[in-house]
């Protein structure tokens, strides 16, 4: 059923006011906002498309009432097989929606810790920006509209993953 | 006050992100290694029902609330859709999450992807400052 409602969420974004679903956007605006430090690329009148910082907000809003004011299943039920490469590699903590032992300030410091919270998140933001979305607005929004450029896009997105779930990760999970 | 309504549709994208588990890190390694149908139904359904919403809404000429026309800019593809592609598929990969996700997450009570949402707003400030160098 959320894949359905998450679809839905493309026409009311164009019927309240002809907004095209897309999250990775914000991320440009809040440099645009903050650090615009005088590069071509930030200066642009974000105040005009400031709607996507307020869908930003009620996304963080959401995710507080899903967690404390809905009730929650706590550990995920993922494929036994996928637990068990997991454990392989080297992760421990299985309880919640993330691993503990992985995403917490404790490891922030440690090199593994930096890689996964730091590093991947500098790879996402830089990622998104230069191939014009992530995967609200080019898999969904981009082909939901029939945009051949967001299908390459997309299929990047898994050829990327795939690389380095299979490749990359077993390596970085064991620092 | 006009965007408002922006802020309930995101609170509502948000719900559906935690309680359908798209926002877990397990989640996403078990698409990675096609070890579930989970991701791949949810995106799948939700490209499904977007195709046949913008369909229904050019085949009807329906306009916004405000009575204007429903227009949707085309993409025009540049290599950055392929480098960029594979840039964020990499990190997607080490995060768990994109970007809908980091929010909901951080909303969640995951505080130290706070640090990873202002790396990824570090990543793109640095797109922006190196994009004429870049190959697009």
């Amino acid at each position: 059923m959320a894949g359905p409602l998450i679809g839905l969420i493309v026409p009311a974004l164009l019927l309240l006011g002809n907004k095209t679903f897309g999250i990775s956007g914000t991320l440009r605006q809040v440099c645009a906002a903050c650090i615009p430090a005088n590069i071509s690329f930030f200066k642009y009148d974000w105040k005009k498309e400031s709607w996507n910082l307020f869908f930003a907000a009620g996304i963080i809003i959401g995710g507080f009432i899903a967690t404390y004011l809905l009730s929650n299943a706590g550990q995920v039920n993922i494929n036994p097989h996928t637990t068990a490469l997991l454990q392989q590699e080297g992760v421990k903590d299985f309880s919640g929606l993330l691993p503990q032992d992985i995403f917490s300030f404790s490891q922030l410091f440690t090199l593994r810790g930096f890689i996964f919270i730091v590093v991947g998140g500098f790879l996402v933001g830089f990622g998104t920006r230069y191939a014009v979305g992530c995967t609200s607005g080019h898999a969904i929004m981009g082909i939901s509209s029939l945009q051949w450029p967001s299908l390459v896009a997309t299929c990047c997105f898994m050829i990327g993953g795939f690389v380095m779930t299979w490749f990359i990760l077993p390596y970085l999970l064991q620092l | 006050m006009k965007n408002v309504k922006f802020l309930v549709v995101g609170m509502l994208f948000g719900i559906i992100l935690v309680k359908s588990e798209v926002i877990s890190w397990f989640r996403i390694q078990e698409m990675f290694r096609l070890q579930a149908f989970h991701m791949y139904g949810i995106i799948g359904s939700a490209i499904v029902v977007g195709i046949i919403s913008i369909q229904l809404i050019k085949r009807f000429q329906l306009t916004t609330i405000h009575g204007e026309k429903i227009v949707i800019a085309d993409k025009t593809f540049h290599w950055g859709n392929v480098y960029g592609g594979l840039i964020f598929g990499l990190g997607w990969a080490i995060t768990g999450a994109c970007p809908g996700p980091l929010f909901a997450e951080i909303g969640s009570g995951f505080f130290v992807i706070i640090v990873t949402l202002l790396s990824a707003i570090a990543g793109t400030w640095t797109y922006g400052l190196l994009r004429e160098k870049l190959p697009h």
